[in-house]
């Protein structure tokens, strides 16, 4: 396998100007005659059929949802990053990659970090030219807030819904093309498989959810902007019809998988309230702002809040972590709060909780500041919990939230596979280890907007792509395999229901392969996942047929693939003997609990080839050097 | 508690649907709504039977998707609240609850309690965005927008295109949604120069989509679970007839 990052010479600060110089273009005239497959309409892939269509070239967007609005990207609360320094508090580009470089525990390329820290400050202007309408200060000018893991102000927001906002600006600007006839829409269609004709990829096959019908679609170029695939945990914020099916198809075609171990566990979510529980719901970082962290100092304290007086308070993270206090990174955050709940100081239901308490921010700024801040979202705490906390402290959670893993590529966003490119959370490229607050959606929207549009004109200005026939054997063969599939699953007549096996699947990553990891329990993992896939495939239930909506025979099919996909993340943890960011190994910590990082066995992306049996994955290496970033342990205290 | 649940049931768009009756037992008030058919739809499979579908996604009250008319109210009972967000705190031990789908012609019913409701992308993609291509846009602070201006643009641009205002609207209008978007953009100094034009568009688009028209019933903004106030269709309506007017010479 060839892993070809592809990174351009010169100093970091030119590289991609360098770069864009360098590459092919497409004159006007010839883009008509190229299309593209879009699959994905979240941020990244809003972004970039918009992008691609202004351009002039033939877009076909393909989604699960009824609407491309709907994509989980709508979701995302708190802000996005850009280094605008409008607050002028020492912001930079260099400093936003600087804090990305070592928020990401130096697990990702030097070079996409920079680009992406550039392009930064471009999506802000475009975002507000589209109409996002970000929170503003009273002189009329673009408001900011902080995020974990930086000491400067640099997050944009629209209340608590710029996810919603930005995603809205994103579709509005691809509805206008799909209008003018530039991009065709595919709705409610679900890509079941990756075509691949001579090396190259040039279709997906795809399910109506509809009517059931499976089909195809050919083109020049395929853009997997999918998301990630943290339910593979079963429990979540990712919306429930987040999956791994097209990135993991994907990867049976011959496109490598990088790092799919780093997880991030975000730490304030919702606790679990019990065993229907569907799903987490997120309580947005920018919390962490005004809200201060703590649980009792005496173990099983079973006092209420307002009664433990401050004496009997552990702020824990203010008192570890002193320079960034509550605003220490999403990792760290987390497995500090893991910790005290380990160690049996945890609040609520089962001790796993931590106060988040605005009591001190409603004391200094007013309840009516507060809720202008964070009102949305002291709601929806409400409507889920039943409980005001403007009164009483939050009860927050760890909970999966994001996966930094993801499809390999290049520095032009291309897997190994030509013709397959990767944008957005499904693939790994910018994030390293662990993510910052805010850096998703820029990330997204950097990589459909301003990246994408320029390497896609580069890979095909280079030529050779061929025309292919309709029914070339590669084609059938795709479209075989997925009928196979949807036909097998039908065809168990089982007793358990796709959801038990996924809860079950849930169960086992958490416990192994969660927010704390070990070698013992990633083997036990690696033995019950196949195991458990074993009797998914002997006792599915599945009614209903595949000519007609079946969401049951949707969800079958997407814990299929987690049952897979689950074993080859225990692969990759198991493989990695250090801890890094999100991925902390137990047997790999400093005296005092820290990440321990290897640089000198493990400074690599780990880029999984598929080779027909999971088990027997080959692991690839690529190299990551820090030449602008000095290699350092990551302090936040 | 102990419900009694009427549930449409109906197998395809062409198919005839009714109201099955199902009891539910030892729901917790804790449970959301959504969970609550989560778990007989778990039953039913146990029992072989083919289970209640119904759209949902985010459950978090931001994505749209979901959406039940129950008890005959869209959304149902609280003000302001998503379906996904709705939980069974709100409903006792012995209450009957009837679930049905939205129903309008526009949203044809494709399953149970999932209708199609990409009418309202065509609306959207006649008109309701700012034509700027990627690469435009000058610096974002160049045009500083007063503050209660940006703050009212967001409070229509907060819809979630849920389409709960066509449902409860007698005439299945889609007015409140046309206007949440015309009024979100056309209250930022960016969407001036399209504002009549695109209050235009998207209200034709409408109406061939087969939403109806607007006759000042308000449930729409009752219905809304994000509040978007029906005075923003007083100022579709004023930039309506100001293209309207001008489309006439
Ligand atoms: C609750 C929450 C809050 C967040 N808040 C923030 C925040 O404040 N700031 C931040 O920077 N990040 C945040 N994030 C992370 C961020 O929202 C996501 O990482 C980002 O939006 C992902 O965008 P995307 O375009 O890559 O994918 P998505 O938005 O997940 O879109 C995926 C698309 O792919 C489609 N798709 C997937 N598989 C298939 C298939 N097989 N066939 C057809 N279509 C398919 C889906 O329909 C969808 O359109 C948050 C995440 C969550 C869960
Ligand atoms: S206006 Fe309100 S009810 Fe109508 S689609 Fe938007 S959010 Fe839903
Ligand atoms: S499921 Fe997303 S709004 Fe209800």
């Amino acid at each position: 396998m060839d892993l070809r990052s592809n990174i351009p010479g010169g100093p970091i600060d030119q590289k991609w100007e360098n770069h864009k110089a360098d590459l092919k273009l497409v004159n006007p005239a010839n883009k008509r005659k190229f299309s593209v497959i879009v699959v994905g309409t979240g941020l990244a892939g809003a972004s970039a059929a918009a992008t691609l269509a202004e351009l002039g070239y033939n877009v076909h967007a393909v989604t699960y949802h009824d609407s491309p609005r709907r994509a989980h990207s709508i979701a995302a609360q708190g802000g996005i990053n850009a280094a605008k320094n409008y607050q002028n508090d020492g912001d930079s580009v260099w400093r936003l990659f600087y804090d990305t470089v070592k928020g990401g525990d130096f697990r990702a390329r030097e070079a996409n970090v920079h680009r992406l820290a550039e392009v930064s400050v471009n999506i802000i202007d475009q975002c507000v030219a589209q109409g996002v309408p970000f929170a503003r200060e009273y002189g009329g000018y673009l408001a900011n807030r902080s995020f974990g893991g930086a000491q400067v102000s640099r997050t944009f927001y629209a209340r608590g819904q710029t996810g919603q906002q930005l995603l809205i600006g994103a579709y509005q600007a691809m509805m206008r093309q799909v209008g003018l006839g530039k991009v065709k829409l595919h709705h409610k269609k679900e890509m079941m498989d990756l075509i691949v004709v001579n090396g190259r990829a040039r279709g997906v096959v795809m399910r109506d959810l509809v009517d059931g019908k499976i089909s195809h679609m050919t083109a020049d170029a395929v853009l997997l902007c999918t998301g990630g695939y943290g339910n593979v945990f079963y429990l979540s914020t990712n919306a429930m019809n987040c999956n791994v099916t097209a990135a993991f198809r994907a990867w049976k075609r011959g496109a490598a998988f990088g790092n799919p171990c780093y997880t991030q566990i975000h730490p304030t979510c919702i606790p679990v309230s019990g065993d229907y529980q569907s799903k987490l719901t997120l309580m947005s970082e920018s919390l962490r702002n005004d809200g201060r962290i703590w649980v009792p100092k005496k173990q099983g304290d079973t006092r209420s809040p307002e009664q433990i007086p401050e004496d009997d308070r552990d702020y824990y993270l203010e008192r570890k972590y002193p320079s960034f206090g509550n605003l220490s990174p999403r990792d760290i955050a987390s497995r500090a709060a893991k910790e005290v709940c380990d160690e049996g100081r945890g609040v609520g239901p089962g001790g796993l909780g931590v106060y988040l308490d605005f009591a001190e921010a409603i004391g200094r700024l007013g309840e009516k500041t507060v809720s202008d801040r964070y009102g949305n979202l002291f709601d929806m705490y409400q409507q889920i919990t039943g409980e005001n906390p403007y009164k009483t402290p939050m009860r927050i959670y760890p909970a999966v939230h994001y996966t930094m893993g993801g499809l390999w590529v290049d520095y032009n966003l291309m897997s190994n596979v030509p013709g397959l490119f990767v944008l957005g959370e499904a693939n790994f490229s910018d994030h390293g280890a662990n993510r910052l607050g805010a850096s998703a959606l820029m990330q997204g929207l950097a990589d459909g907007y301003f990246v994408i549009p320029y390497t896609l004109g580069g890979y095909f200005g280079q030529g050779g792509i061929e025309r292919i026939s309709d029914d070339a054997p590669e084609v059938r063969q795709a479209v075989e395999a997925t009928k196979e599939k949807v036909n097998r699953l039908l065809s168990i007549n089982g007793k358990r229901t796709p959801t038990s096996f996924h809860r079950e699947l849930g169960k086992i990553m958490w416990d192994y392969c969660g927010m704390a990891r070990n070698e013992k329990g990633l083997r036990t993992a690696l033995e019950r996942i196949p195991a458990l896939r074993e009797e998914f495939w002997q006792n599915l239930t599945v009614p209903g047929t595949g000519e007609q909506l079946n969401q049951t025979l949707e969800l079958a099919s997407r814990v299929a693939d987690f049952l897979e996909f689950g074993e080859l993340m225990c692969l990759d943890a198991l493989h990695r003997n250090e801890s890094a960011g999100g991925h902390f190994r137990t047997e790999y910590q400093t005296e005092d609990g820290e990440a321990q990082r290897n640089d000198d066995d493990y400074c690599y992306v780990g880029a999984w080839e598929y080779t027909g049996e999971i088990a027997k994955s080959a692991l690839h290496k690529e190299p990551l050097t820090f030449e602008n970033v000095k290699l350092a342990t990551r302090s936040y205290k | 508690m102990n419900l009694r649940l009427h549930i449409w049931r109906q197998a395809g768009p062409d198919a005839q649907g009714m109201l099955r009756t199902y009891d539910v037992r030892d729901v917790s008030e804790h449970m959301s709504f959504l969970e609550m058919l989560d778990v007989l739809n778990e039953e039913l499979l146990a029992k072989g039977e083919e289970p209640i579908a119904f759209d949902h996604d985010c459950r978090e009250g931001i994505c749209g998707t979901c959406g039940l008319v129950i008890n005959g109210r869209p959304h149902g009972p609280l003000p302001r609240v998503t379906t996904c967000q709705l939980h069974m705190r709100s409903f006792k031990d012995g209450d009957e609850i009837y679930i049905e789908p939205w129903r309008a012609t526009a949203f044809p019913v494709l399953r149970d309690l999932v209708v199609d409701r990409s009418a309202f992308d065509r609306v959207i993609s006649k008109g309701g965005y700012i034509s700027v291509n990627t690469g435009n846009a000058q610096d974002g602070n160049a045009i500083p927008i007063p503050k209660k201006d940006a703050d009212r643009a967001f409070d229509a641009a907060a819809c979630i295109g849920c389409g709960a205002c066509v449902a409860a609207c007698p005439n299945s209008s889609a007015m409140l949604f046309v206007a949440a978007k015309a009024g979100h953009l056309g209250l930022l100094p960016q969407g001036q120069a399209e504002r009549s034009e695109r209050a235009l568009s998207m209200i034709l688009t409408a109406d061939e989509a087969g939403f109806g028209a607007c006759t000042n019933h308000y449930e729409c903004e009752a219905a809304c679970p994000k509040g978007i106030p029906a005075e923003f269709i007083a100022m579709l309506n004023k930039d309506f007839f100001s293209a309207a007017l001008a489309s006439r010479d």
